[in-house]
Parts: structure tokens; C-alpha cells; sequence
């Protein structure tokens, strides 16, 4: 079985101080700490578990630049046997579709029985990645799914829907799957795992390999334009309470009382 | 006129509340006619309904969409819109959405708009939204040329419906399903919660812990707290995907949705999949170390301060003062 996982390299924003550029439309980034997607991790997780349970050739694609080679070498150290890195300024700016239209150039010429991705990824949290590739690929797709079996040619998902409900999907292969945070455990990754595919050689592919331009992907290329991001208004509506631990904590005791907290 | 499609979805034979915050949303695109489009099993009926609502309604009424497909939806939904050219295409940012609106697009080859929380159309042909990005924290405002169409995701609660149907009086088009197009997965079964499970749908009270927890060692603080309070514990996502706590606590939109008085979010940064299942506009009172969470914005009072240090110090003061 030939799985591929698209995995992508975001910053890590939870305990970030953040600035918008001078341009309006990107973050300060000289601060920021970056990770492969919360999500990505999930899938590359269930990749390799699939692999160790039935054998499979698992491939970790990302676009982006030299620095997201390091979300690859992660897959790799994960157990991903090969890794394939579509790096080019070509891709700068892309919307969701020109990210999807570069996978499938990129996936459509080599056999594959299943295509995992992120449900979402923090940064552009458009959650539609996926979806656009398996139309593109025209496979059938599920998302949001948190639990995942292959039987033959034949994956049965459980995926969550409306209502805090999930439900159980029987569908087959080739097929693209989205996958939701709490599928598995990740295993952790040592530096020492990091270390040992350190030498894997990882085969870059542009935009001319994949015979693509600026018509199709890129800034110019991009169907849906950011015009300017900001800030929203920081605390806007909440009272912040400052002062010394004892006394916004009997500020805030006073509130909850108020309000029927207890 | 521009003529704007919103896809509704079902809710326990209902209409789901997103369809008519949809119909708000359209309504902010100008001069606009709206149309309802409703794919189900023995949905004629409601479809009648829904002319309260829009100008026209699409119905698709057949047994093999008893249970939603997005993947199904968008082969069945592209030659309609092919062949109608809306301006705008609205479907709700849920859990079926995100597989129907990207496959949609590119099946009808038009610019996909993801997770709007507003809209507007002033000028020619093209859309305008406002969307988060960065975990919630940046928000951007986006364009997109409609002059092939616009699909466009928008948040559900972004909207707030009209209280009364405008009394639209619209016509029924039954459509049928196109000529080779059948599902592609199959539907085993839908797993519920386990019935004997803590229900906190219906807690007045709620003490709701998040990612700040850090360890699972550390719950046994939040459950004190609760305990002090007469409240019960709720949770984010990411403490059930580590199985610190039961599914049936996650409050979320794929999780339970609550509606208690009063809501002390512990270390919780305030996604919209979070704050999705909060309705009723309870009194929330946050804590988070980052002075930039999300959950400020929509709390009524915030301390930002680390929690582990807080619980014990607030359990302490709600004891003394219930005596």
C-alpha cells in the first residue's frame, strides 16, 4: 500500500507575542517559533501505524521553503520511508487552491492507495486543503476523521459530525483522508531520531518540474486575495483585573458570586 | 439582482440554525434573490417550509441522501450551480461543509472563501470577507472575484437569523439527482455518547479547563475547584485527545453544546470550534497566561496569570466565603 501524507510547517502562536508586518498582510516573524501542523502530525502518526500493522511505502510531501525541510526529516525520523519537498518563490502566496493544485501535480503521476492530510492547519485554518486535492485527484474523501482501519482495498473511518456525534463511513481506495487531532499518540521525535535521516537524500521539485507557472500557482495565481490582517481589538468586552495575585483572585471570586458562579 | 444559493442542512428533521444565519449573510450582498438549496430522504415537506424563508427552494429528495455526504453533495450540487451561475454559493463552515464546499469549488472552477465570519459585495463582481487566521489570534480581511460564481464557508453563529420568516412565499424546484452520479462511501452506522455519561448540556455552572493544564496530574485541582463551586468539569479538545477526560465533557462544536450562567474557562485560548458550543451568553470569566487569547475577547472578566497558581488560591477564597 503507497500512502502519502501532506504535511506543512506553521508557527506556534500559543505563547507568542504577535506583530503584524509593515506590508499588513504578514507576521513579525523574527520571534516566532515553528512546528509541523498539530494536525499533520496526527496523520503522519496514522501513516506510520499503518505501515507497522500491514506494510506500506509511506511518502511526506510539503511545500515550502529550506526551513520546511525540517517538518520532512521529522516524518522521515516518525517512519516515513520518503520524503518529497516542493520548494520555489513560484509558490509564495498561494491561496488553498494553488497549494492543492501543486500537491496533485505532484501526486497524481505515482501510484498512491491513500492521501492523508491535516483537517486544518493553524496558520490559514481554512480546513479545505484537502478537499480541493481529492476533487482535483477525483477520489472519493472523507474529513474529520479520528479513527481509521484499511481492510484490503477498503478503509472504514469514524469521523465526527454535527451534534457531538461521529459516524462510522466505509470507503474505498484510493481515497483521501483528513484527519482530526485524537486519532492516535504521536510518537515523541528525539533529536537523536532527527539525527539518523539526517543523511535520507530529499528530492526537491519547483514549479517548472511540476509544469507549473504563475497562472496557476502563487500570489498572482490566487483566487482568493488577502487584502490586509490585524488584530482584533485585544480584551474587547472583558474587564482584565490587574494587581497582585491575592487581589485579582478575590476580584474575580467577587464577580463569579455576583454572577451565580456559586 | 445577484442570486445568491445557500445550502441547508439538517438537524433531527429540522432545518439546522445555520440555514437561515446563512440567509442573513446573503442578504449582505446587495441587491440580492435568495434560493435555498435541501438534499435529504422525505424532505419535500420541509422544503415547503423553507419558501417562508427564501425566494426559491432546490430540493433534492431521495433515499440515498438520508445520511450527509459532502463528498456526494458536491457531485450531485455542481451541475446545478453550472447551469444557475449564482453569484454566491453560502455553505456553513460545519463538519459536512468543510467536504462539500472545497469539492464543490473546484468542481464549478470558482474561488473558495473559507470560514467567513463577514461578507460584503459592494462593488462589481467581487465578494469581501473577514476570516481568522493564526489560531484566532490575526484576522484577515479577503477578496475574491465572483465573476465565474463565489463558494463561500461561512461560521456558523457569525449570523444572527431573523427572529420572523420574511415570508419569502418562494417556489419549490424539485431537482434530481444527475444522470451517473452515486455515492462513494458508505454509511455504517452513526455512534452516539454513552448514555450514562455526565451530561453538562444542561450544568448552570461550569468550570472548563483547556491545554493550560499542562499535565493530567493537575486536574485534580480543576475537580476541587468544581467541587467547591457546585459546578461541573468541562474541557477543550486537546485535554480529550490526551483522554484526560471523557468525550461527553468537551465543550465544543464537535463537541457538546452548553448553556450554563456562569463559565470559568481555565487555560482554554478560546478557538471558534470552543466557543462554538457556548450559547446563551453565560458570564465567562477567563484565565489564560497570553495576554492575546482569544477568549478575552469574548469574556466578561480575565486575569492573565497562570492557573496552576490561580486554582488553589480561588478554591480557597469560594470555600471561605460559602462558609
Amino acid at each position: 500500500m503507497e500512502i502519502i501524507v501532506c504535511v506543512k510547517r506553521v508557527p506556534n502562536l500559543s505563547e507568542t507575542e504577535i506583530e503584524v508586518d509593515r506590508d499588513g498582510r504578514s507576521l513579525v516573524d523574527s520571534d516566532l517559533e515553528y512546528d509541523v501542523n498539530e494536525w499533520d502530525n496526527f496523520a503522519i502518526e496514522a501513516a506510520v501505524q499503518l505501515k507497522e500493522a500491514r506494510g506500506a511505502r509511506v511518502t511526506a510531501i510539503t511545500i515550502g521553503d529550506e526551513d520546511s525541510e525540517d517538518v520532512l526529516r521529522r516524518a522521515l525520523a516518525m517512519g516515513a520511508d520518503e520524503a518529497l519537498h516542493l520548494m520555489d518563490t513560484a509558490f509564495d502566496g498561494s491561496d488553498a487552491w494553488g497549494i492543492a493544485t501543486a500537491l496533485h501535480r505532484a501526486i497524481a503521476d505515482r501510484s498512491f492507495d491513500l492521501v492523508l492530510t491535516g483537517a486544518i492547519s493553524s496558520d490559514e485554518a481554512r480546513g479545505h486543503v484537502g478537499g480541493m486535492l481529492a476533487a482535483m485527484l477525483d477520489i472519493p474523501m472523507v474529513a474529520l476523521v479520528t479513527s481509521l482501519s484499511v481492510d484490503g482495498t477498503t478503509a472504514t473511518v469514524r469521523h465526527e459530525v454535527e451534534g457531538g456525534l461521529e459516524r462510522v463511513t466505509r470507503i474505498d481506495l484510493p481515497a483521501l483522508i483528513t484527519v482530526q487531532t485524537g486519532l492516535n499518540e504521536p510518537r515523541y521525535v528525539s533529536i537523536r531520531g532527527i539525527r539518523k535521516v539526517s543523511g535520507m537524500e530529499i528530492p526537491v521539485r519547483t514549479a517548472a518540474d511540476l509544469r507549473l507557472d504563475a497562472s496557476t500557482v502563487g500570489a498572482e495565481a490566487a483566487r482568493v486575495k488577502v487584502e490586509e490582517i490585524f488584530l482584533p481589538t485585544r480584551g474587547e468586552g472583558a474587564e482584565m483585573l490587574d494587581g497582585d495575585e491575592e487581589s485579582v483572585v478575590e476580584a474575580l471570586v467577587e464577580r463569579l458570586q455576583r454572577a451565580g458562579g456559586f | 439582482m445577484r442570486k445568491i444559493f445557500v445550502v441547508v442542512e439538517r438537524v433531527k428533521g429540522e432545518p439546522d440554525e445555520t440555514a437561515f444565519e446563512l440567509a442573513a449573510a446573503a442578504r449582505c450582498l446587495g441587491d440580492v434573490t435568495v434560493s435555498a438549496v435541501l438534499m435529504g430522504d422525505g424532505v419535500t415537506e420541509m422544503a415547503a417550509e423553507l419558501t417562508r424563508w427564501f425566494e426559491s427552494v432546490h430540493v433534492y429528495d431521495d433515499p440515498s441522501l438520508a445520511e450527509p455526504d459532502g463528498e456526494y453533495q458536491a457531485r450531485i450540487l455542481a451541475p446545478l450551480i453550472d447551469g444557475e451561475k449564482p453569484f454566491a454559493t453560502l455553505i456553513p463552515h460545519t463538519n459536512t461543509g468543510m467536504e462539500l464546499a472545497p469539492m464543490l469549488a473546484v468542481r464549478v472552477n470558482a474561488p473558495l472563501i473559507a470560514d467567513a465570519m463577514s461578507v460584503d459585495a459592494a462593488e462589481g463582481q467581487e465578494i469581501r470577507a473577514v476570516r481568522t487566521v493564526f489560531s484566532g489570534k490575526v484576522q484577515a480581511r479577503v477578496a475574491a472575484s465572483a465573476d465565474n460564481g463565489a463558494v463561500v464557508s461561512v461560521r456558523p453563529g457569525a449570523f444572527a437569523a431573523s427572529e420572523t420568516p420574511p415570508e419569502a412565499g418562494g417556489a419549490v424546484h424539485s431537482q434530481s439527482i444527475p444522470d451517473g452520479v452515486s455515492p462513494r462511501r458508505q454509511y455504517v452506522e452513526t455512534v452516539s455518547p454513552d448514555p450514562s455519561a455526565v451530561d453538562i448540556s444542561q450544568a448552570e455552572v461550569l468550570v472548563a479547563v483547556g491545554r493550560g493544564i499542562e499535565d493530567e496530574e493537575n486536574l485534580e485541582l480543576v475537580h476541587a475547584l468544581a467541587t467547591a463551586m457546585g459546578a461541573e468539569v468541562a474541557c477543550t479538545r486537546p485535554v480529550v485527545d490526551k483522554k484526560w477526560l471523557e468525550k461527553t465533557r468537551q465543550v465544543g462544536t464537535s463537541g457538546v453544546t452548553v448553556k450554563p450562567r456562569v463559565y470559568l474557562a481555565l487555560g482554554i485560548s478560546g478557538s471558534f470550534q470552543h466557543l462554538g458550543g457556548i450559547k446563551g451568553d453565560p458570564f465567562i470569566a477567563a484565565v489564560n497566561t497570553d495576554p492575546a487569547a482569544p477568549i478575552f475577547s469574548v469574556a466578561d472578566v480575565g486575569i492573565v496569570g497562570d492557573i496552576l497558581d490561580l486554582i488553589p488560591l480561588l478554591e480557597e477564597k469560594i470555600r471561605q466565603r460559602r462558609g
